[in-house]
């Protein structure tokens, strides 16, 4: 006797896992769209910095360029390295859809 | 040697490259090739009309006035590339999907075709755009003028020079932004010029940068030391303004009717947005790279109180470096002028499809079909509205004097636009968004810009002293740069802070409370869900009648042979004879979005309902809409149903199956058994009446005592065979039963003196007889034949010294129980599931029946209604009996 209760599949559902590359696309495209928030925190630090001229604990404008301008570039590079990563792994969309509810 | 002849003959030279450029991208386009016309790299460089004349010369004014806070301009856009894949990515897809023509149609387009929410935007832009046009041909004016100041011939004079820019300017926009209709269509020509300049404006900066880091400064490190030790060498901005300023930015860069003109309308695929995430912030990056050494080295070399803004031209200059210098300038020039020329195409389109369009229709209004050429009305509108334009940017630069920093009028003009921002954005994300949101929200910021920015700003003339110091009517909470009393705030940030967050406040209010109109609805769920489904709403009913009016309105409007053409193919999509297709909605769809690429959505919209008689939009076709989904989803979950259905029956299937072979196996292990009990007796029979036949010296005794056993094995053999046939009667239920009525005590009574007789009487039977009067109804015999079974297995198996069986009966309920138990060890617990079973015996010492008998008695209490069982925990074997109280009432 098969105690094992068979459960009706109840249709073509989406898969709930994907493949590995499929996988590792989607987590790509999740860093990149968290990028503008890493480049807006980022841009944010100089906030923090003393802005009146007066003590001699200012920022030098050098630093100050060299900091900016570091970020900027880091935030073109891995613009560029997701760009390229995305293309790398299939430019096109995915087909098949994940989704976020377990089956029932 | 560098003479304004020279100058002037080195602008024409280039403006004529720039036609050659344009005449000729064009040329190839038309012939269909120069696929590098739409590559990545040709969108990228196009995006750079963001650096305009503002940019190139005033970045390093800003840089020389605040230290770094220009960064910010550039800060902001970089940001919303990076974040392209939230933002840009679904405004460009809608822009392609609803062949919207500038940032006007896309707002009216996806608050329900609302033309008066088109002419609000086009009157914002306008008011916003021309001081930015202004201040361009006041930056070409005065780089005109460094290099008249130079030139001893003296011939230059600012006035002329001014409208003679502003002319040729207007000349160029016109003839390459307004060659075709379709403002949908690519302009190639121009948008090749435009990436030509962007090179040619970045190689300018970057050789300024250069000759000044290693021609003046003499390397990086001297540089950097230079700039530290210069007098903006230290960090000092303003916290407010970095922040806000980056923010204004990033809505600039995305509201700007520039930008949406080159970023979403000239966009010929998406995917080159992906290139230009990285590849415009790269272009700024290296904008921005040597504007503060410039900044310094000019604070350095040059007198005090010279024009920081020219100081991309005057440094070279004052270091002899003429050749440079014109460099320079040219850089400078191409910035303003592709800047005016994008800006002037799209005003243009906004005013000539929202503004004259409009009152044009509605002068041709009655006449049912259009009269006249559409086209030449549309572009004669587009042209005029380029030449008006940029006489307006010619007359404020005029009134104004040109006296402001350039960075100020840019950040205004900023300001001004990013009203957009909450109704564009809150469209794209939020269906609730209505018409009335985006109308209250636009005004209410808009206004709050006029007065606490632009009116402050333009001086005395225009908002006195005293509302400035005390507000208006001395209403101190209302003063233009302190409103609700806040004081002490950057007048920038105060405008940006106060005009956004009380117009998203407004949209948002306004949106909750209004209700909107059913097209609304419809183009709302498009633009929200623009990646879900690419329909357009159907909003037409038509009649035969109407085709030939529509096909004289859109020949008028597209021209002739497109317009055939175009309804050539439908009528062959919809497969019939004649050339003139039948007005179904969706032909009818299809030739407004046609016509919308020509003048834009609101007034495609009109013009067909002025032939086809109205938009039909109506709960029923948001229904009609909202059915197709529901139709997918019922067909998936009828789809579903029927699987599960599936599923059901296979499973009902596999059980009969396993069924089906488990009675197999039970037919096979049957046969076998009776195979085996039927060959026990016949071997003996065989065995003794073969000893019989051929032995001679048998004695009598011993020929009876063997013909006797093989009697009795015959007679064994008879009741199986009697046995089994009663059996597969019971069970095939083909028996027959004879009802008849009695007490229970007299069954029992016959049952116990059968069972009884012939044995010896060891078996001891105890009877409670009071409590045996319980009426019956059933068939007696079958019923007398199990109690005899029962009480013949206790006599045969009961072990005690003294076998007793006690027989009991109750009436429980509407049933009699009767229950057999003796005092013997009992049948064992691993044994009592099988003793119901065919030829089931405890224990093969005592072999009297062939393990039938039990077997019939559940049959037959079944046939009756009543069950029998073992009735654990009496000490020794038990079973109870159960019989329904009347036959009837069970075995219906």
């Amino acid at each position: 006797m098969n105690s094992r209760e068979v459960r009706p599949p109840s249709g073509p559902r989406p898969s709930l896992f994907l493949e590995r590359q499929s996988y590792r696309r989607r987590r790509l495209s999740d860093a990149a769209r968290l990028l503008p928030f890493l480049g807006a925190a980022l841009l944010a630090i100089p906030l923090l910095w003393p802005g009146d001229q007066s003590g001699s604990e200012d920022v030098p404008l050098s630093s100050a360029i060299f900091y900016i301008f570091t970020c900027w570039a880091a935030l073109i590079i891995a613009s560029l390295l997701f760009g390229f990563a995305a293309k790398r792994l299939g430019a096109a969309e995915d087909t098949e859809p994940e989704t976020d509810r377990w089956q029932r | 040697m560098a003479t304004l002849n020279v100058l002037i003959l080195v602008c024409l030279g280039y403006v004529v490259l720039l036609f050659g450029v344009a005449f000729a991208a064009d040329r190839m386009a038309a012939a269909g090739r120069g696929a590098w016309l739409r590559s990545p790299l040709i969108y990228t460089l196009s995006l750079s009309i963001y650096c305009t004349a503002w940019t190139f010369y005033g970045a390093v004014g800003n840089a020389a006035r605040s230290g770094l806070e220009f960064v910010t301009i550039y800060l902001g856009p970089t940001l919303v590339m990076v974040s392209w894949w939230w933002g840009l990515r679904k405004l460009v897809r809608v822009g392609r999907s609803q062949r919207v023509t500038s940032i006007a149609d896309l707002i009216s387009s996806r608050y329900g075709k609302s033309n008066t929410l088109a002419i609000c935007v086009t009157i914002l832009a306008v008011l916003g755009g021309t001081p930015y046009i202004a201040l361009q041909l006041q930056s070409i004016t005065l780089s005109f003028s460094i290099f008249a100041e130079a030139d001893p011939s003296g011939l230059y004079r600012e006035g002329s020079s001014v409208f003679w820019v502003a002319t040729g300017l207007a000349v160029f926009a016109i003839l390459f932004g307004t060659r075709n209709l379709d403002a949908n269509e690519r302009h190639h020509g121009v948008v090749t010029a435009i990436a030509l300049e962007a090179v040619v404006k970045l190689f300018a900066l970057l050789a300024v940068g250069a000759f000044v880091v290693w021609g003046v400064a003499g390397g990086i490190s001297p540089m950097m030391d230079r700039i530290d030790a210069s007098e903006i060498g230290h960090w000092n901005v303003d916290a407010g303004r970095w922040t806000t300023l980056i923010f204004l930015s990033a809505a600039a860069f995305v509201c700007l009717p520039r930008m949406f003109q080159v970023m979403v309308v000239e966009n010929a695929d998406e995917g080159h947005l992906r290139t230009a995430a990285w590849a415009f912030p790269l272009y700024l990056l290296l904008m921005s790279l040597f504007v503060v050494p410039i900044a310094v080295v000019g604070l350095d070399l040059l007198p005090a109180g010279s024009n920081p803004d020219l100081f991309v031209l005057t440094v070279p200059l004052s270091q002899g470096n003429d050749w440079l210098a014109m460099f320079s300038f040219i850089g400078g020039f191409s910035s303003a002028t592709s800047m005016v020329i994008v800006t002037a195409m799209a005003l243009s389109t906004m005013v000539s499809n929202h503004v004259v369009m409009p009152i044009w229709l509605s002068t041709q209004e009655g006449s049912g079909s259009v009269s006249g050429d559409v086209r030449n009305v549309v572009l004669m509108a587009r042209r005029v509205s380029i030449a008006v334009i940029m006489a307006l940017g010619f007359f404020y630069y005029r009134l104004s004097g040109g006296g402001a920093a350039l960075a100020s009028i840019g950040l205004v003009a900023f300001a001004g636009f990013s009203q957009l921002l909450p109704a564009l954005v809150g469209g794209m994300f939020w269906r609730g968004a209505t018409r009335t949101g985006a109308l209250v929200g636009l005004t209410v910021g808009f206004l709050l810009w006029i007065y606490t920015l632009l009116l402050p700003g333009m001086g005395g003339a225009l908002m006195p002293e005293t509302v400035l110091q005390n507000g208006p009517f001395g209403w101190s909470w209302l003063r233009p740069q302190a409103l609700f009393g806040i004081e002490g705030m950057d007048p920038m940030v105060h405008t940006v802070m106060w005009s956004l967050s009380l117009n998203t406040v407004a949209f948002c209010v306004a949106s909750l409370l209004s209700f909107p109109s059913p097209l609304e609805r419809l183009q709302g769920a498009q633009f929200v869900n623009v990646f879900d489904h690419s329909v357009a709403p159907r909003g037409w009913t038509g009649s035969v009648a109407q085709s030939e009016d529509l096909m004289i309105m859109t020949q008028r409007i597209l021209g002739t042979v497109p317009a055939q053409e175009f309804f050539q193919a439908e009528a062959e999509r919809q497969g019939g004879r004649t050339s003139l297709p039948e007005p179904t909605p969706s032909f009818l769809e299809r030739l407004e979005r046609e016509l919308s690429g020509s003048v834009g959505a609101a007034t495609a919209h009109a013009m067909i309902g002025q032939i086809v008689g109205g938009s039909s939009v109506s709960v029923e076709d948001l229904l009609a809409v909202a059915d197709e989904s529901a139709q997918l989803l019922e067909y998936s979950s009828q789809l579903e149903a029927k699987s599960a259905e599936l599923t059901l029956t296979a499973r009902k299937l596999r059980e009969a199956n396993t069924k089906l072979t488990q009675i197999s196996e039970q037919k096979d292990s049957f046969l076998s058994q009776v195979s085996h009990e039927l060959r026990t007796p016949m071997t003996s029979i065989r065995a003794f009446s073969e000893i019989m036949r051929d032995s001679d010296g048998l004695s009598h005794e011993e020929q009876k005592r063997y013909a006797a056993i093989i009697h009795d094995e015959a007679l064994r053999l008879t009741r199986l065979l009697d046995d089994l046939l009663d059996l597969s009667v019971l069970e095939s239920g083909r028996v027959n039963l004879n009802v008849g009525g009695d007490t229970l005590r007299s069954v029992l009574d016959r049952a116990v003196s059968s069972a009884l007789a012939g044995a010896g009487q060891t078996l001891t039977v105890q009877r409670t007889k009071a409590s045996e009067r319980i009426p019956l109804q059933t068939d007696l015999d079958r019923l007398g034949q199990v109690f005899i079974n029962l009480i013949s297995n206790a006599q045969k198996y009961c072990d005690a010294e003294e076998p007793v069986l006690t027989i009991s009966a109750h009436d429980v309920g509407g049933q009699v129980i009767i229950d057999f138990a003796d005092n013997g060890s009992g049948i064992p617990p691993e044994a009592r599931s099988m003793v119901f079973e065919k030829f089931a015996r405890v224990g093969v010492d005592k072999a009297g029946g062939a393990g039938l008998g039990l077997a019939i008695c559940r049959e037959i209490m079944q046939r009756l209604g009543g069950e029998i069982s073992y009735l654990p925990g009496q000490g020794g074997a038990a079973f109870r009996v159960r019989l329904p109280m009347a036959y009837r009432q069970a075995a219906q």
